[in-house]
């Protein structure tokens, strides 16, 4: 791709600009944040039939602004016997993993971070960092509910990640590239050129659609898994585990374990707008297209999901850690596997 | 205690594959203030010791320095989810003392009010049930709905938790005029929220998974550790005081008795107790209706309440089924308006018992939702 960046073209690759290039997406993420805590705060109260937070300004929108400051107020708790270097370094190792993700996330035509041709596995190989954050967490708390729960989340990290990878993986053979721009590229035109109805081609693609559709859940659904979000909320179970990982955490530091939470439930949903559902393009094929309009689609498509995510949320049960791993290894996986081959050997055959 | 080793888990040799975790008392989970002592080797649950004592106020003895009608405020503090069935016994035991005959519609009051608060009380159950696998929301829809109930309560004696409701020989306050109308309300929105939890939590596929086949409970076990309530009958044992040795007016009205049957799992799992308390809710509903229709319009609830409370030398026990199971007071007088000795059997306290039996070798998870399906109140295991 030659003009990745708008930002490279009006002021040239100076420091100036990739400064601006890295701050972006951190100006994104901390407004993001403020809206998701709202919706989940608000969503959450529709569902179960209460009115949310009112109080905070005109209905309740400055709740998430009085919460962080709330946050910041509160005594930063280190344990006593707790491994100091590694118990303060675990929320910002979690929130590095979160953010580096977004260095490949095409908000639009014209802006992505760092347009490598290998985005999507990046994606993959950062979103790890964060399993060591909760691992050095857990263990460096000095509590016996973190270790279980940094156990639990390690174990439920990697099994997620394969049926999500082969998901991916499949896309990737469909798209026949790693680069995130060429794949929203390929998706060009009307909705039904999106990789979840098979990407574009002759109407004989038709067969392919219910393997990318189920490749499409698969993703969502292991997205969840290593979002920790319900019904796979088992690292910070609350019933059992009273926080999980982040038991001890308090203050600040816990509010990076929060932000980096909603920040990686975006960059799940974006990851998943740009291989399934058409990135930046709009559903209607010119109309409303653009690289102004790409990033109102984009953002648009994956707060959508982050919505799904929150509605999950308030409605489903918890799996238990036995359970999470059968459905992981058992059900997602094989069914990862053929769709994964069906989709090449539609590839093969075209 | 002297035997300070019952207390304590016993470690013959070190193992080092297993872990010790205190739950509790201050957990998000134990319903209360109970801590539990539990061992797990991984996952597994190895060993579990229920700790009580927190909430522990000494009501037995506070009794002995109390004349009889200033004792009932501090029964309803005993299980506080359900104080007006725990005023039931008490009261019926002076009553059986002192030979009196309560009036014909103060019974269809109490059966009402009872049933009413035998409904929140399995709100509160199923919603916490709920809540220890993860569903957030049914346990909201079943708050809102014991708010209905709760409401009832207030205008009937003013309190919404801990309501001295019940008199010897009668009550505190006649019905108010839109009871009927109210009541017949509560149980349309019971039925429909119950219909409405079936599908959002009961059936749910992940539910299932979770409550079925673990916490099993063999209905000698339940008989053997004394087990009432849903928890017996959750085994498939069909006993239910209100049938078997009918007190009250229970014999004129048509209801049946929820049991275990296994229908998702295996007898006596944890869904099987969570099921009988939905069952039984719709039972309650049936009840209420049938009293409803029958009450006489006219009775004063105060008639039969004697001026001054005394009762003659002798002991009595008198039992009644709370929502928890089978409650009972046994109550040693010595002539004057003081007990020389109250003892209470607390169902949760009975219940609680059973954990140690029932949650080995199951996972850690598995653990909360037993004590869960359990459904205790600390303020009665601990009083």
């Amino acid at each position: 791709m030659d003009n990745v960046n708008f930002l490279y073209d009006l002021l040239g690759e100076n420091v100036l600009s990739i400064a601006l290039v890295v701050c972006l997406p951190l100006v994104f993420v901390l407004v993001y944040a403020l809206i998701a805590i709202l919706a989940e705060l608000k969503v959450s109260a529709w569902i179960q039939e209460r009115v949310g937070p009112m109080r905070t300004g005109p209905w309740g929108i400055l709740q998430p602004i009085a919460e962080v400051v709330k946050l910041l107020q509160k005594e930063d708790i280190t344990p006593d016997r707790a491994s100091k270097l590694l118990y303060n370094m675990a929320p910002f190792i979690i929130f590095t993993g979160a953010y580096a993700a977004f260095a490949v996330i095409p908000f639009s035509e014209y802006f992505i971070p760092a347009g490598i041709n290998l985005g999507l596995f990046y994606v993959f190989a950062v979103g790890s960092i964060s399993a060591i954050g909760l691992v050095m967490g857990g263990w460096a708390s000095n509590n016996k509910y973190s270790l279980m729960g940094a156990m639990r989340s390690v174990a439920q990290l990697i099994s997620y990640e394969i049926p999500a990878a082969m998901a991916i993986l499949s896309i990737v053979v469909l798209a026949s590239s790693m680069n995130m721009q060429e794949i929203n590229h390929a998706q060009t035109g009307w909705f039904w050129n999106w990789f979840i109805f098979g990407g574009p081609g002759p109407i004989s693609k038709i067969w392919v659609i219910p393997f990318t559709m189920v490749l499409c859940l698969i993703y969502f659904i292991s997205s969840l898994a290593e979002t920790n979000r319900v019904p796979f909320d088992i690292p910070e179970g609350e019933s059992e585990l009273v926080a999980g990982f982040h038991t001890e955490y308090s203050g600040m530091k816990f509010a990076m374990f929060f932000f980096a939470e909603y920040a990686n439930m975006f960059v799940v949903a974006a990851i998943l707008t740009t291989i399934f559902l058409g990135g930046w393009n709009s559903p209607f094929n010119t109309f409303m297209q653009g690289p102004i309009w790409g990033s109102f689609w984009f953002v648009a498509k994956a707060c959508s999901v982050v919505l799904v995510q929150i509605w999950i949320r308030w409605t489903l049960p918890r799996y238990r850690v036995d359970q999470l791993m059968y459905v992981g290894w058992k059900v997602l996986l094989p069914i990862s596997f053929v769709c994964f081959i069906a989709v090449s050997l539609f590839v093969m055959l075209k | 205690m002297n035997d300070k080793k019952i207390l304590e888990l016993e470690y013959s040799t070190h193992d080092s594959d297993r872990m010790r975790i205190n739950v509790g008392p201050q957990h998000p989970s134990t319903h209360g203030v109970l801590r539990l002592e539990v061992e797990i080797d991984g996952e597994i649950v190895t060993e579990v010791v229920p700790h009580l004592g927190y909430l522990h106020r000494s009501f037995e003895k506070h009794c002995e320095n109390m004349t009889y009608p200033q004792i009932t405020p501090y029964i309803d503090r005993m299980d506080y989810i359900s104080a007006m069935n725990n005023e039931w016994p008490y009261v019926m035991a002076l009553e059986k003392m002192m030979d009196i005959k309560v009036p014909e519609k103060v019974d269809y009051i109490r059966v009402i009010i009872a049933e009413l608060n035998r409904i929140a009380n399995h709100q509160i159950a199923v919603a916490t049930f709920g809540m220890d696998a993860g569903a957030f929301t049914p346990f909201l829809y079943f708050f809102r709905d014991r708010e209905y109930i709760l409401w009832i309560f207030e205008k009937l004696c003013g309190a919404r938790l801990l309501y001295n409701y019940f008199r010897v020989g009668g009550l505190s306050a006649d019905i108010y005029p839109t009871f009927k109308e109210e009541c017949l309300d509560v149980i349309k929105k019971v039925r429909k929220t119950n219909a409405e939890v079936m599908n959002l939590l009961i059936n749910n596929k992940i539910f299932l998974q979770r409550t079925t086949k673990i916490g099993i409970l063999p209905a000698d076990v339940a008989i053997n550790y004394a087990c009432s309530g849903p928890v017996l009958r959750g085994s498939g044992v069909k006993y239910d005081l209100r049938k078997d040795e009918t007190y009250s007016i229970y014999n004129k009205f048509d209801f049946d008795i929820p049991v275990g049957k296994g229908a998702a799992g295996i007898l006596g799992d944890c869904w099987d107790r969570n099921m009988v308390r939905m069952d039984e809710m719709e039972q309650s509903c049936k009840i209420i209706e049938q009293a409803l229709a029958q009450m006489p319009a006219e009775g004063d609830v105060k008639a039969a309440i004697p001026k001054k409370i005394k009762l003659p030398k002798g002991e009595v026990y008198m039992r009644a089924e709370g929502p928890k199971g089978d409650l009972g007071f046994y109550i040693v007088s010595n002539g004057s308006d003081k007990p020389e000795r109250v003892k209470a059997r607390g169902t949760s306290f009975v219940n609680l018992s059973v954990i140690p039996e029932i949650s080995k070798g199951y996972m850690f998870a598995d653990l909360i939702l037993i004590l869960g399906s359990i459904d205790i109140v600390l303020g009665e295991v601990d009083r």
